[in-house]
């Protein structure tokens, strides 16, 4: 993050579903686990909820990161969300990325409701990635911004 | 014009010490739409929520917004909350900024920026809910049960005894299941059928329960509740309300040639037989395989034989749809096929058994009237020996990965009862570990070494193979690191147990979730142990993971009262946060229903009004709310943005997505 001053931190968005990762970002909270207050959590009942919109909304309106964060396969509340879920981000992130949003600032993770300490490393590890490309600007459309 | 409120918690110091949480707001009281902005030591308190309570009804509050910790903690006191002040549970969102935010920053500014920011993205979604209401289904006070071994019998009898009318679908022809085909039981030795036969006399008399034996589920359609079940009733070729379990047809029937499955196959029965004496129900049954009359129409000896005209050779399938508000699944299991397992000798030579085909062996009602002799020639052998762990806790691939349980503690009674019987039997048991831990479990263990000299042996066994009319025995003395070679004359193979093969096709067919090791995934390993993931679907016996009978029963029962909690509710609440699709945008493409894991989606044909005094009709999504778990993964599949999700719609995740990006 060092590479940023500190007026721009990086902006990270993090989907997490309500059954297997934002419990394991509780658990990291509860476990006092640390990782950066650039990431946000907004809260979906799957990763299947994750619509490729969201993900375009966030980098126009200048996200620098977004990270999707599922149940593990095979462990999908909705027994098969998380597949849906890998399948069209593996597609959208490469359109993405065709766009000029590099890979590193579009992920998606396994972490369970036991892996707090999971959801801590990876975290850190999204946003020191994040950080280090600096500023998105690729997708930034300043009319979406007031 | 919405007016929110905004509460924010202290936690005490949990959220305080890092967040300033009079700054948050005081900031969040400047948000268009909030009226009121207040912090309160402990907002999920008695005292907290009653300011919860008044904000709402001195300033008529359109919603809330609860700046706290997890919502997975407090969202559903501070719906009640809510709901008890008027407001619709619905419109109350929680911004997490202790698990989330204040335990995981330790510099203040940074800390409280955040929670500034997580509660205006919780104001922007607020804004644009709508009050729900989650929708009701009503219940059918009727339970089945798959299975009708002792852990479908006292689910079945518990369930009867709360007075619900309950179905046992049992694939074989009577109900018993194993536990009917053992001798004595650990770690008591009573004699298995003294306490099951009873339990099984009971099922048939309950006026409540009703046995279909001989049957298969055939399909399972709807959900919790009301689960729509088709049912086949294969054909017995004997009317079951005629028969009156005599006999008469067994001694003459000239077609004697079928292997006993009740006696795993030791002995032969006639082509019509009834299993065993106590079988309920007690009626006999014709195998088609074997029955002269089915197979080339020559003989109908037994239903000249039959005073009652029960016998019908033209009988059919038959198959019925019932419907039940609970499913409980209680299929068992079967010992594994030791096809890996060519070194034990167990398709080469006659006296290699299996620990089940010994219990046939030894039992009163066994192939040899319970009289222990070996099956090759029929005497009585003198030196057994045992080898335990066959394909369990075994990683080659060859067997199981998991520990069967209850060979141990079965090995351990089998050597006890044989030297109590036959003292002059010299018993040998190779094994890995003995693991016997339980009531009087240990004990049972050492009184076969220390009171009855069963010779235990550490270590695995290489080969059995037969040298001058002896099975000889390879393996290792790992605690006197030697190798040993055993004459015996029974060689007894606990082989490992494995679900029943069929429950494959039952999980499947009500969507309940089964492990790499095909045992059925319980709701959560500790705290909801008899429950499936799938509302509605109940776990019962070894279906679920290796156990013996008073474990199985305890679980039964326990899987009961689940049911009986259920079938006791005249309504259901369906969660509401459920899909929805807009008819006007949907074109019926059909993609929706593809994706939704729950069938929650069926089309169905309405008439729209095009204008001019003209309609039309279209063909569009319905969504079943009482199906519908909101996963979501509908809303994203549909290339019409008709398809949406309450309380998680595309609009209110996108406005969470502005308001955190706002800089
Ligand atoms: C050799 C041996 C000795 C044992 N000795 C003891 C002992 O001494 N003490 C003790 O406590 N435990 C003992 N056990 C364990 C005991 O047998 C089990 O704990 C018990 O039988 C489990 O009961 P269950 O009802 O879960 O399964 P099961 O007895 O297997 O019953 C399952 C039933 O479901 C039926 N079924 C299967 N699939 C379907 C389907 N698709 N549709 C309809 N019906 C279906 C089957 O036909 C069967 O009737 C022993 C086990 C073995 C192998
Ligand atoms: S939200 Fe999930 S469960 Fe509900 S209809 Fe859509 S796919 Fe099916
Ligand atoms: S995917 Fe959308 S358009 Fe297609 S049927 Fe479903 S709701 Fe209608």
């Amino acid at each position: 993050m060092q590479e940023m001053n500190n007026e721009k931190r990086p902006l990270i968005v993090a989907f997490c579903c309500n059954w297997c990762s934002y419990a394991g970002a509780d658990l990291a909270g509860s476990s006092r686990l640390s990782y950066p207050a650039d990431v946000k959590i907004i809260r979906v009942p799957c990763s299947c909820r994750v619509n490729p919109m969201f993900i375009l909304k966030a980098f126009q309106r200048g996200a620098d990161g977004v990270i999707i964060c599922g149940c593990h396969p095979g462990d999908c509340h909705y027994t098969t969300g998380n597949y849906y879920a890998r399948r069209r981000m593996s597609l959208l992130f490469s359109m993405l990325d065709y766009l000029g949003i590099e890979r590193e600032r579009t992920r998606v993770e396994w972490v369970s409701a036991a892996e707090g300490a999971k959801f801590s490393a990876v975290m850190n590890d999204f946003a020191s990635k994040v950080a280090a490309l600096g500023e998105n600007k690729r997708l930034e459309d300043l009319r979406c911004k007031e | 014009m919405q007016k929110i409120g905004v509460f924010v918690c202290w936690c005490g110091s949990n959220i305080a010490a890092t967040v300033d949480v009079k700054k948050v707001a005081d900031v969040l009281r400047l948000e268009p739409g909030v009226v009121i902005s207040e912090t309160y030591q402990y907002m999920c308190s008695e005292n907290g929520q009653a300011l919860i309570r008044n904000a709402i009804k001195e300033n008529g509050l359109t919603g809330i917004v609860v700046c706290s910790c997890s919502p997975r903690m407090h969202e559903a006191t501070f719906r009640k909350t809510a709901e008890s002040a008027g407001l619709n549970p619905y419109m109350v969102e929680i911004a997490n900024i202790r698990e989330q935010c204040s335990w995981i920053h330790k510099d203040m500014d940074e800390a409280t920026e955040k929670a500034i920011v997580l509660g205006r993205s919780a104001i922007a979604k607020l804004k644009l809910n709508a009050p729900l209401t989650s929708g009701e289904s009503a219940v059918v006070k009727r339970a089945l049960v798959i299975g009708g071994g002792i852990a479908g019998i006292q689910s079945a009898l518990d369930i009867a005894e709360a007075g619900y009318e309950v179905d046992i679908v049992e694939s074989s022809a009577t109900i018993g299941g194993n536990m009917a085909k053992l001798d004595k039981t650990f770690p008591t030795l009573d004699c298995a059928a003294c306490i099951l036969t009873p339990k099984m006399v009971d099922c048939a008399q309950n006026e409540n329960i009703d046995i279909m034996t001989f049957s298969e589920i055939e399909s399972v359609k709807g959900f919790v509740g009301n689960f729509k079940v088709q049912i086949r009733r294969k054909a017995r070729f004997v009317d079951e309300k005629k028969c009156t379990g005599c006999g008469v047809c067994m001694q003459k029937c000239p077609s004697k040639k079928g292997k006993n499955e009740f006696n795993m196959g030791l002995n032969n029965r006639p082509a019509i037989y009834i299993p065993f004496a106590q079988a309920i129900p007690n009626v006999a049954i014709i195998d088609p395989e074997q029955c002269l009359k089915l197979k080339n129409g020559k003989c109908g000896l037994c239903a000249m034989q039959c005073q009652v005209n029960a016998i019908d050779y033209t009988q059919k399938d038959e198959i019925i749809e019932r419907e039940y508000g609970a499913i409980v699944v209680a299929t068992g299991y079967k010992p594994i096929s030791l096809e890996n397992f060519n070194e034990y000798g167990y398709d080469t030579y006659k006296d290699v058994v299996t620990s089940l085909e010994l219990e046939r062996l030894m039992n009163a009602a066994g192939p040899s009237d319970g009289h222990l002799v070996r099956p090759s020639d029929h005497k009585e052998p003198k030196v057994i020996t045992f080898i335990q762990c066959v394909g369990s806790r075994d990683t080659s691939g060859c067997g199981k990965p998991y520990c069967s349980k209850i060979c141990c503690m079965y090995t351990a009674k089998h050597a006890m009862l044989i030297r109590e019987k036959y003292p002059d039997t010299e018993v040998h048991v190779f094994y890995i570990d003995v693991r016997t831990p339980g009531k009087n479990y240990d004990e049972f263990f050492r009184r076969a070494v220390e009171q009855y000299g069963v010779d235990y042996i550490k270590g695995m066994v290489g080969k059995v193979y037969e040298e001058n009319g002896k099975l000889m025995v390879q393996g290792s003395d790992l605690i006197n690191n030697e190798q040993v070679v055993i004459p015996s004359d029974l060689v007894v193979l606990a082989a490992a147990i494995e679900p029943n093969p069929s429950v494959r096709k039952i999980a499947t067919m009500v969507t309940a979730s089964i492990d790499t090791n095909n045992f059925l995934t319980e709701a959560h390993a500790k705290l909801r142990p008899v429950e499936s993931p799938t509302a509605g679907i109940f776990l019962s016996g070894v279906c679920q993971g290796p156990k013996d009978i008073p474990e199985t029963v305890s679980q039964a029962s326990a899987c009961a009262a689940k049911v009986v909690g259920l079938l006791s509710k005249d309504k259901l609440k369906c969660n509401a946060c459920v899909a929805h699709s807009d008819e006007t945008l949907c074109t019926g493409c059909s993609v929706c229903a593809n994706v939704c894991p729950y069938g929650a989606i069926t089309y169905v044909d309405k008439e729209f009004r095009i204008g001019g005094g003209k309609t039309e009709t279209r063909r569009v999504a319905s969504v079943n709310e009482a199906v519908c778990q909101g996963c979501g993964a509908c809303t994203v599949t549909c290339p019409s943005g008709a398809m949406d999700l309450k309380g998680f719609s595309n609009k209110q995740i996108m406005a969470e997505v502005d308001a955190i990006c706002k800089r």
